[in-house]
């Protein structure tokens, strides 16, 4: 029903530019940090480039398997799933920061906690009209 | 909380999310799939909430946490064919989040760390800032154009050197941000960002004005793409492996979606954002004049009491007309006589993936007789009667066969292959893309002209009215 062959080459090629860029990026910084002050952040870069490529890899693998019926509640879903960025508004807002910065996070963490309400909300309230027999015993359960 | 102890909740979080959307791959399990995520949710937030050293604003956090959910919830209460809309709104809500935390970590990084603002970290910040205000501003067009904003023009917006004008100011944009990459802590660098920023947001904007309402459930896609990349962006700019988790399941979702949408088009990303569909068709529509056979909705109701097998396509013209209660008053009546009704599911039809299976199942009309197209399209030559309902260019068979057509190419259901069609359309003129149909002057064709609803609950009535007959 659906070949991998194009997604893949897609994820594969930008994938590719990603760690192109990063591996520039790491690269300049390890001749800019020269000197040794570069041990003030000790980012693991490789690992957080692991981790996007597998979880982009993983969510492939279980996205395609979504039943095209649900793709209106998918996106709703999966919309609500990435407000996760409220966690960054949180480290933005909370921490003892300048009032200005803590406002732009309180923005952020406003508009993320919306998504994360009306995201939930009505994925639930669409998955609830699924049913197989009119009247009948909910397909969609618990 | 211990660093460990939030790395381990980060942990637990992404794998609820995993299930999370692995319990979407059926109805029957999709709900459990809701309450992972929400669990999720739930085990993020109080992990990064919970360290009391650190996040000592809580105020702050509960009052924005307040409004969001107050907010948050009318939206999620509104009428589902509004769902397309909400659902670019929320992708403008998530972009516009990362937009912001992008822009207050470099201008705290800028002031009180300058150390922390590595190349890798700004391109990082680059990457969040570009992506979540185009998305922001682009979502919130996406928006506009679905609830048919006065402001908001509805026909694509096309214009000499549009691309070159909007790819110019993503370069301009891209470029600035390389030059901040170098030197982050320029003397001017504080002034170039908000420079970025408004570029991008502008961006957004002309980005979606030549875009028409035909091309939505593929816009939404790519917008919905994007707002995932934005997060995970921001996980890379905050060394946060749930972000980058969270954001690149959202970012693959969409990618896929898109690709589905494309495909069902016969269109490629490039074309649909920079192809401006609905300028070419507008003087194609021009042509000689054709007659139209119509019939009157009594006859229509007799022919549909003596088939076996009668199969629906519905359109965007069935959301806009809010008929799908009275289509499930004609399926009823269909089958109390033992008639086979089966709905036929265009990829690409409403204003959002999978929105036709929504609105047919608000009516509680069971998702086993909501059927995709490949599968349908088999059946259709012993269909004794294809009803359209405000379907047009997912059943043109110029799609077939007319090499000059520009929808050439794109899959449809093969409505013409039935024995008898019946097409419910409001008014004469030609669907949304302005491209005539040949199946409206097929031999086997006729015509049921008016409102969407008003036709199909009048149909509803006679097929009711005439049971007793029987």
């Amino acid at each position: 029903m659906f070949r991998l062959a194009l997604p893949l080459r897609g994820a594969v090629a930008s994938l590719a530019a990603l760690v192109l860029a990063a591996s520039l990026a790491v690269a300049s910084e390890d001749a800019a940090a020269g000197g040794g002050h570069g041990a003030t952040q000790a980012l693991d870069l490789p690992s957080m480039l692991f981790v996007f490529m597998l979880s982009t890899f993983i969510g492939i693998g279980v996205i395609r398997r979504v039943s095209r019926l649900l793709h209106t509640p998918l996106m709703s879903l999966t919309n609500a799933i990435s407000a996760i960025a409220v966690v960054g508004a949180i480290l933005v807002t909370g921490p003892d920061y300048p009032p200005h910065i803590r406002f732009l996070g309180a923005v952020a963490l406003f508009a993320s906690m919306t998504n994360i309400v009306s995201g939930f909300l009505i994925t639930n309230r669409m998955l609830k009209m699924f049913k197989t027999r009119e009247g009948g015993e909910k397909g969609v359960q618990k | 909380m211990t660093y460990t102890l939030v790395q381990l909740s980060y942990l637990l979080a992404t794998a609820l999310f995993i299930f999370s959307l692995h319990w979407m791959s059926d109805p029957k399990t999709a709900r459990r799939g809701v309450y992972s995520g929400v669990a999720g949710m739930t085990v993020g937030i109080l992990a990064t909430w919970a360290q009391p050293a650190f996040i000592v604003h809580n105020g702050w956090i509960f009052l924005a946490l307040l409004l969001g959910a107050a907010v948050g919830w009318p939206l999620s209460r509104v009428p589902l064919t509004a769902v397309p809309q909400r659902t670019a709104l929320s992708h403008a809500f998530g972009g516009l989040a990362a937009g912001l935390v992008g822009t207050a970590k470099y201008y705290l990084w800028y002031s009180e760390g300058p150390e922390n603002l590595t190349a890798f970290r700004m391109v990082a910040i680059i990457a969040e800032i570009v992506l979540g205000y185009l998305t922001f501003t682009g979502s919130l067009m996406a928006a506009g154009k679905l609830q048919e904003l006065k402001w908001v023009p509805q026909r694509p917006v096309t214009y000499r050197g549009q691309n070159v004008i909007n790819l110019g100011l993503l370069l301009l944009a891209v470029g600035l941000g390389a030059f901040l990459v170098v030197d982050p802590t320029a003397d001017m660098a504080p002034k170039l960002f908000p420079v970025i920023i408004a570029l991008s947001l502008v961006f957004g904007v002309l980005l979606i004005i030549p875009i028409g309402g035909a091309d939505m459930p593929t816009v939404i896609s790519i917008l919905n793409s994007y707002a995932g990349l934005s997060a995970v962006a921001m996980g890379f700019v905050l060394d946060n492996k749930l972000l980058i988790t969270a954001g690149a399941l959202d970012g693959s979702s969409g990618l896929i979606l898109s690709i589905i949408m494309c495909r069902a088009m016969n269109r490629s990303f490039t074309n649909v954002l920079f192809g401006a569909f609905g300028q070419v068709q507008a003087a194609a529509a021009q042509g000689e004049q054709k007659s139209y056979k119509a019939e009157t909705v009594e006859g229509a109701a007799q022919v549909l009491e003596q088939s076996s097998l009668v199969v629906i396509v519905p359109g965007y013209g069935l959301a806009v007309a809010q008929a799908q209660h009275k289509v499930r008053e004609v399926y009823d009546q269909l089958k109390s006589r033992g008639i086979t009704v089966k709905f036929a599911i265009h990829p690409v039809a409403g204003r959002m993936p999978g929105h036709m299976n929504v609105l047919l199942a608000e009516a509680e009309i069971p998702y086993t007789d909501l059927v995709e197209m490949d599968e349908i399209n088999s059946e259709m030559p012993q269909c004794d009667v294809a009803l359209v309902i405000g379907a047009n260019d997912v059943v043109n068979p110029a799609a077939r066969a007319d090499k000059s057509s520009p929808i050439y190419g794109m899959p449809i259901i093969d409505a013409d292959k039935a024995r008898t069609v019946f097409a419910i359309k409001r008014s004469k003129n030609p669907g949304f893309a302005g491209i005539d149909n040949e199946l409206y002057f097929g031999d086997r064709t006729w015509m049921l002209f008016g409102d969407a609803k008003a036709v199909v609950g009048e149909l509803a009535k006679q097929l009711s009215g005439g049971s007793g007959m029987h």
